[in-house]
């Protein structure tokens, strides 16, 4: 076999910050909608992040009252844009320990140095 | 009218079609198949094309090359020979080449393979059988496929009964997997869905009856470090920024 399949595969956005577990970002999401097209924004702290060719990464908010998890995928031409509106400081990789938490409990710290990107 | 053609599974990967919608597909590297024979009502009492491919060996054995010599392509190294039927042979020569040309995305096709082989596999495995209960005291029975048959009438266990066995490595189709992509550089056919077979394994690709999709968007090109994808890229992200001012 000649060709490597890691080398099709779409890459991850280029435009997309640096962001990690911890961050709370806002995703722009393109929506259709019957024949338009909106962006819809999705707000909420990134509870996991995975990696490599098909990575993508979860958002968590709450919604009226309700858990909200959303997963996009890194190269998913759908989301236009992530912001980071805060940096979060963890201690560990996936936030799930979040999910029981409710309120105040359910806060990240906030990170006290940012580690410079680009 | 597009035929049959002999490829080779190369693994699975993800593609965004113009849509945006997310793809699993199947990578087949897709010829070129060479015609080594050509079977004509007159001669063979049917009408049919050989094909050739590149498959996975490095030599071709000497029967074999002999067969290839008469097609003229005694060089090539075309140890997949598969007949296609077509109702007509005219415009096929020896040592012709078909490529994925052939295929457009939004079509559909179906794909044949030799499956994986599973050995010898039980019931479980085998027929989906549900196996036994998992606690209360059980013992040596939670994979077990349970009674055969009645008792004294009929006094023999049916044939055909589902019993363990051996699973898998046989010929198996699968029907109307769309066409998301083909890259004809590269000899490459992104089909989506899983295709019976190893990665690797030599597959038989053929049309698939189900009208195409009229208004399908094929995905970009994925390209190795390639150029061609950077700009359509810049410009949608550009053309999607003004949508977000006009909005704002």
């Amino acid at each position: 076999m000649s060709i490597d399949l890691r080398e099709l595969a779409p890459p991850a956005n280029p435009e997309l910050p640096q962001f990690g577990p911890g961050d709370t970002v806002r995703v722009l999401v393109r929506v259709v909608e019957g024949d338009r097209e909106r962006l819809q924004p999705f707000e909420g702290v990134v509870i996991r992040v995975k990696g490599g060719a098909a990575g993508n990464f979860t958002v968590r908010r709450i919604a009226s009252g309700v858990g909200v998890e959303r997963t996009f995928p890194l190269s998913s031409p759908r989301v236009e844009s992530v912001t980071v509106t805060r940096r979060g400081r963890t201690r560990r990789a996936r936030l799930y320990y979040l999910r029981g938490r409710t309120g105040r409990a359910a806060r990240v710290k906030e990170a006290r140095r940012v580690t410079p990107t680009e | 009218m597009a035929i049959a053609m002999i490829g080779r599974k190369l693994g699975m990967m993800r593609l965004y079609d113009g849509a945006g919608h997310a793809h699993g597909v199947s990578v087949i590297e897709l010829g070129p198949n060479t015609v080594t024979q050509v079977r004509t009502a007159e001669r063979d009492g049917y009408t049919a094309v050989q094909l050739g491919f590149d498959g996975n060996r490095k030599r071709v054995n000497r029967p074999k090359r002999g067969h290839l010599r008469k097609a003229g392509v005694e060089t090539a190294a075309l140890d997949q020979l598969h007949e296609v039927r077509v109702p007509n042979v005219e415009g096929y020569e020896l040592g012709q080449a078909l490529t994925v040309d052939q295929f457009e995305p939004g079509q559909f096709v179906n794909v044949a393979g030799t499956s994986k082989g599973r050995g010898f596999a039980g019931g479980v495995k085998r027929w989906n059988f549900r196996g036994g209960p998992k606690t209360h005291g059980q013992s040596d029975r939670h994979r077990a496929p349970g009674s055969v048959g009645a008792g004294t009438t009929p006094g023999r266990v049916f044939k055909g009964l589902r019993m363990a066995g051996h699973m898998g490595a046989q010929r198996s189709t699968v029907l109307n997997l769309l066409v998301v992509l083909t890259d004809p550089t590269r000899n490459l056919i992104f089909v989506e869905g899983s295709v019976p077979g190893p990665r690797g394994g030599i597959v038989h690709v053929e049309p698939g009856r189900r009208k195409p999709l009229a208004a399908f968007q094929p995905p970009a090109l994925p390209s190795a470090g390639e150029a061609g994808a950077e700009p359509a890229q810049a410009a949608e992200a550009a053309g999607a920024a003004q949508e977000d001012g006009a909005g704002a």
